[in-house]
């Protein structure tokens, strides 16, 4: 039995798109309070993991288990991952041309309320609860008018992706390459948004090919991925080392733990 | 949202499609001279009509079936059609509603259009048509009291034969097109809207159309002159139920708009589609045009077109007042195996007019959506202008959509701007509403409610929210 206090428990993950395996048995166990951060080359399979567990449809899970808050997360439907409290940040936040941002978050919200057996939001209090939010992510009021993420910077998208997550304030929210494309100050901003979101009881799952991410935000463990597998994982100082070496110096300590 | 779900989710089915048992009068199948004269004669016309039905019929015989559309069916069979079909009424002409058999004022109800005076939309006046006749027109009194002239075309010939006798046929002569010259020669009724000079048509003007006959074709006629300085706002809905065999619509819709008269003519089309494997369903050929005959005069069509197996269909405008607008705005939605080709014609032919086309394809399942425009910038029309915005929305890897532009120019000082727009709602797209908690129903109707919105503004505000729920109905269960 996980302790009380598991957020996710993945084991044996695998997964694959058009027959092809691209996760290749992943283990993970993570707890309220944490955030940890999963590092790894492109195509490593770190992204089609955090896709996998937010159920996009064009991965088949092949084998392995992943339990969220003690059910089978795996038998949900995306949707209902989100009520529940599964958040992902996009890595390319997509475009929605003709609705307005601000319609968008709040039938969002409203489908989170109405999982919790609430009252919907009527749109003023919920305008007044977006504007209180805006501030976390240094947005204007005016991005809310505008149609969901369309003409939008690349900085602009991922502020907008934290913003969602403030506003949903999931259990278990994986950012998906959130550092990719953003400058030094966008990348501030992001990560203090974390920071402040970041509570005992939630959790982080941080998706970067960069170290750079995590000056910013500090993560309790570092895993690396390295062909659909977790293949070592660590503190916050294998992040620097990561950055230091490169990724190379890890195809030495595999072949060599292989080897032994 | 995996496959199954998507598979799971119902497809909502056409909520119009029952048929009212009635008696009805019909005459044989078939067309021949004599059924055009026996038509004019069960609706005791003039000799003016009867001519211009002959003419017609005559006209008829020596054309062809236009081929150009992007739409594919079997040859119809003309002589398999049932012309004339009217509910029998106990009297000949019915005086007041009370006179009307219940089972057609109920039928009404149940579409949604009530025709008693109690329950009455408070500022719409309705002319309601069952197959081939009108049962009713509401706030006739009302309207006669700023002399605003609404009432079946039936009646118009009867009372007001000078006016029909100058404007019938005077936008869409009958030699127009093979459809065109087939409503001129049967068609059996329609509505007529005059608008005396200056005179703001007090109330929304609106005409339900409703096909009920299973082997009946319905041909009705629609003619609306506003005067000098008038305006008027008609809108029109139309339902069928849902019959195996394939029916035909061929209607014929003329506007007058003379010196800064305005029309706005809206539709809502909502015929019996079909089955999703293209079974049944209405054939919608029709012809509609609007001449800006004065200066300063503006004709504007919204359509919103959902139903019919097949559309056939391009709201025109023929700009001769200078200073003349015309503009045409339409939201095409197909699905399962439904064909549309629709679009516009903007003829400028005064000086300074201008035109605005806005259309706004979706097609979903195995359909097929094509826009087909024509800009014709005439010799005369000095300082012309033209805008264009086409935009397809594909819903699904099946579904087709094309764009038919035709620009003629013969004004070097005109100017000309179009504009297209292709998109896809995709997985990714759904993956990102699902992400965030949203239903693929509400995204769905979100992105479409969005593509759609600049059309959606321009329909009476009556009809708006009507037209948005209309097009998320159509398009549950359509991703997969």
């Amino acid at each position: 039995m996980p302790e009380n206090n598991v957020i996710l428990s993945v084991r044996h993950l695998t997964a694959s798109i058009d027959g092809i395996p691209i996760l290749k048995g992943v283990n993970l166990e993570v707890k309220a309070g944490e955030i940890h951060a999963i590092m790894g080359r492109n195509g490593s399979g770190k992204s089609t993991f955090s896709k996998v567990l937010a159920g996009h449809p064009s991965y088949e899970v092949t084998g392995g288990e992943v339990i969220y808050q003690g059910q089978n997360l795996l038998e949900f439907e995306p949707e209902e991952r989100a009520r529940m409290g599964v958040f992902l940040a996009f890595q390319y936040p997509i475009e929605i041309p003709g609705v307005s941002n601000l319609e968008f978050l709040r039938v969002a919200y409203n489908a989170k309320l109405k999982q919790e057996g609430k009252e919907e939001i009527d749109t003023f209090d919920f305008e007044d609860l977006v504007e209180s939010k805006l501030d976390l992510v240094k947005m204007d009021s005016r991005f809310l008018d505008r149609s969901v993420n369309q003409g939008f910077s690349g900085g602009e998208k991922k502020r907008n992706e934290i913003l969602q997550m403030a506003l949903l304030e999931p259990k278990l929210a994986i950012l998906d390459e959130t550092d990719s494309g953003l400058d030094i100050d966008a990348l501030k901003i992001v990560a203090n948004g974390v920071n402040q979101l970041a509570k005992p009881d939630n959790a982080f799952i941080l998706i970067t090919h960069y170290q750079r991410l995590l000056n910013y935000i500090e993560p309790d463990f570092v895993h690396v991925m390295q062909n659909g597998q977790i293949v070592t994982s660590g503190g916050k100082e294998l992040a620097l080392e990561l950055e230091s070496r490169g990724y190379d110096f890890l195809d030495e300590q595999v072949i060599s733990e292989v080897g032994v | 949202m995996s496959a199954t779900s998507v598979k799971n989710l119902v497809n909502q089915p056409y909520k119009y499609g029952f048929i009212t048992e009635i008696e009805s009068e019909t005459i044989p199948r078939g067309l021949n001279e004599d059924v055009v004269r026996l038509i004019s004669a069960k609706k005791n016309e003039p000799e003016f009509l009867l001519e211009f039905r002959l003419k017609a019929y005559h006209q008829w015989l020596k054309m062809s079936e236009p081929t150009w559309a992007h739409v594919e069916y079997p040859p119809i069979d003309y002589q398999n059609i049932i012309y004339y079909s009217a509910p029998k009424q106990s009297k000949a002409k019915v005086n007041s509603l009370d006179e009307v058999d219940p089972a057609l004022i109920e039928t009404f109800e149940k579409l949604g259009i009530p025709l008693s005076e109690q329950k009455r939309l408070a500022n719409v006046a309705v002319d309601a048509i069952f197959d081939s006749v009108s049962i009713a027109t509401t706030f006739r009194e009302k309207l006669a009291e700023q002399g605003v002239i609404f009432c079946s075309i039936s009646e118009a010939v009867k009372e007001y034969p000078e006016l029909i006798k100058r404007y019938l046929g005077s936008v869409v002569p009958i030699a127009d097109n093979y459809y065109a010259a087939l409503n001129s020669a049967v068609f059996s009724d329609g509505s007529f809207v005059y608008i005396p000079e200056g005179v703001t048509c007090p109330m929304e003007l609106s005409t339900y159309f409703r096909i009920n006959n299973g082997e009946t074709g319905q041909f009705e006629r629609t003619l609306i002159v506003a005067e000098a300085g008038a305006s008027v706002s008609y809108l029109e809905g139309c339902t069928a139920p849902m019959y195996d065999s394939n029916q035909l619509h061929a209607a014929v819709v003329e506007l007058v708009a003379l010196d800064n008269a305005e029309i706005k003519y809206s539709t809502v089309q909502n015929w019996y589609a079909g089955d999703e494997n293209g079974k049944g369903g209405i054939y919608n050929f029709v012809t509609k045009r609007g001449l800006c005959k004065g200066v300063n005069s503006k004709i504007s069509w919204t359509q919103v077109e959902t139903g019919s197996a097949i559309t056939w269909k391009y709201p025109s405008c023929v700009l001769v007042g200078d200073n003349s607008v015309g503009e045409f705005y339409s939201i095409a939605l197909t699905n399962n195996q439904q064909q549309a080709d629709t679009g516009t014609k903007m003829v400028h032919i005064g000086r300074n007019t201008r035109s605005t086309i806005i259309s706004k394809g979706i097609s979903a399942g195995k359909s097929q959506n094509s826009y087909r425009g024509l800009v014709k910038i005439g010799p005369k029309a000095i300082g012309a202008r033209n805008y264009s915005q086409c935009d397809s929305m594909l819903i699904g890897d099946n579904a087709q959509a094309n764009t038919f532009p035709y620009i003629q120019v013969d004004q070097p000082t005109a100017k000309v701007e179009h504009e297209a727009s292709t998109s896809k709602i995709g997985e990714d797209q759904l993956f990102y509403f699902a992400q965030r908690g949203i239903s693929e129903e509400d995204a769905v109707s979100m992105l479409v409610g969005g593509f759609c919105q600049d059309v959606l503004n321009k329909l009476p505000m009556e009809f708006a929210a009507e037209a948005d729920k209309l097009l998320s109905l159509k398009l549950e269960g359509t991703v997969g």
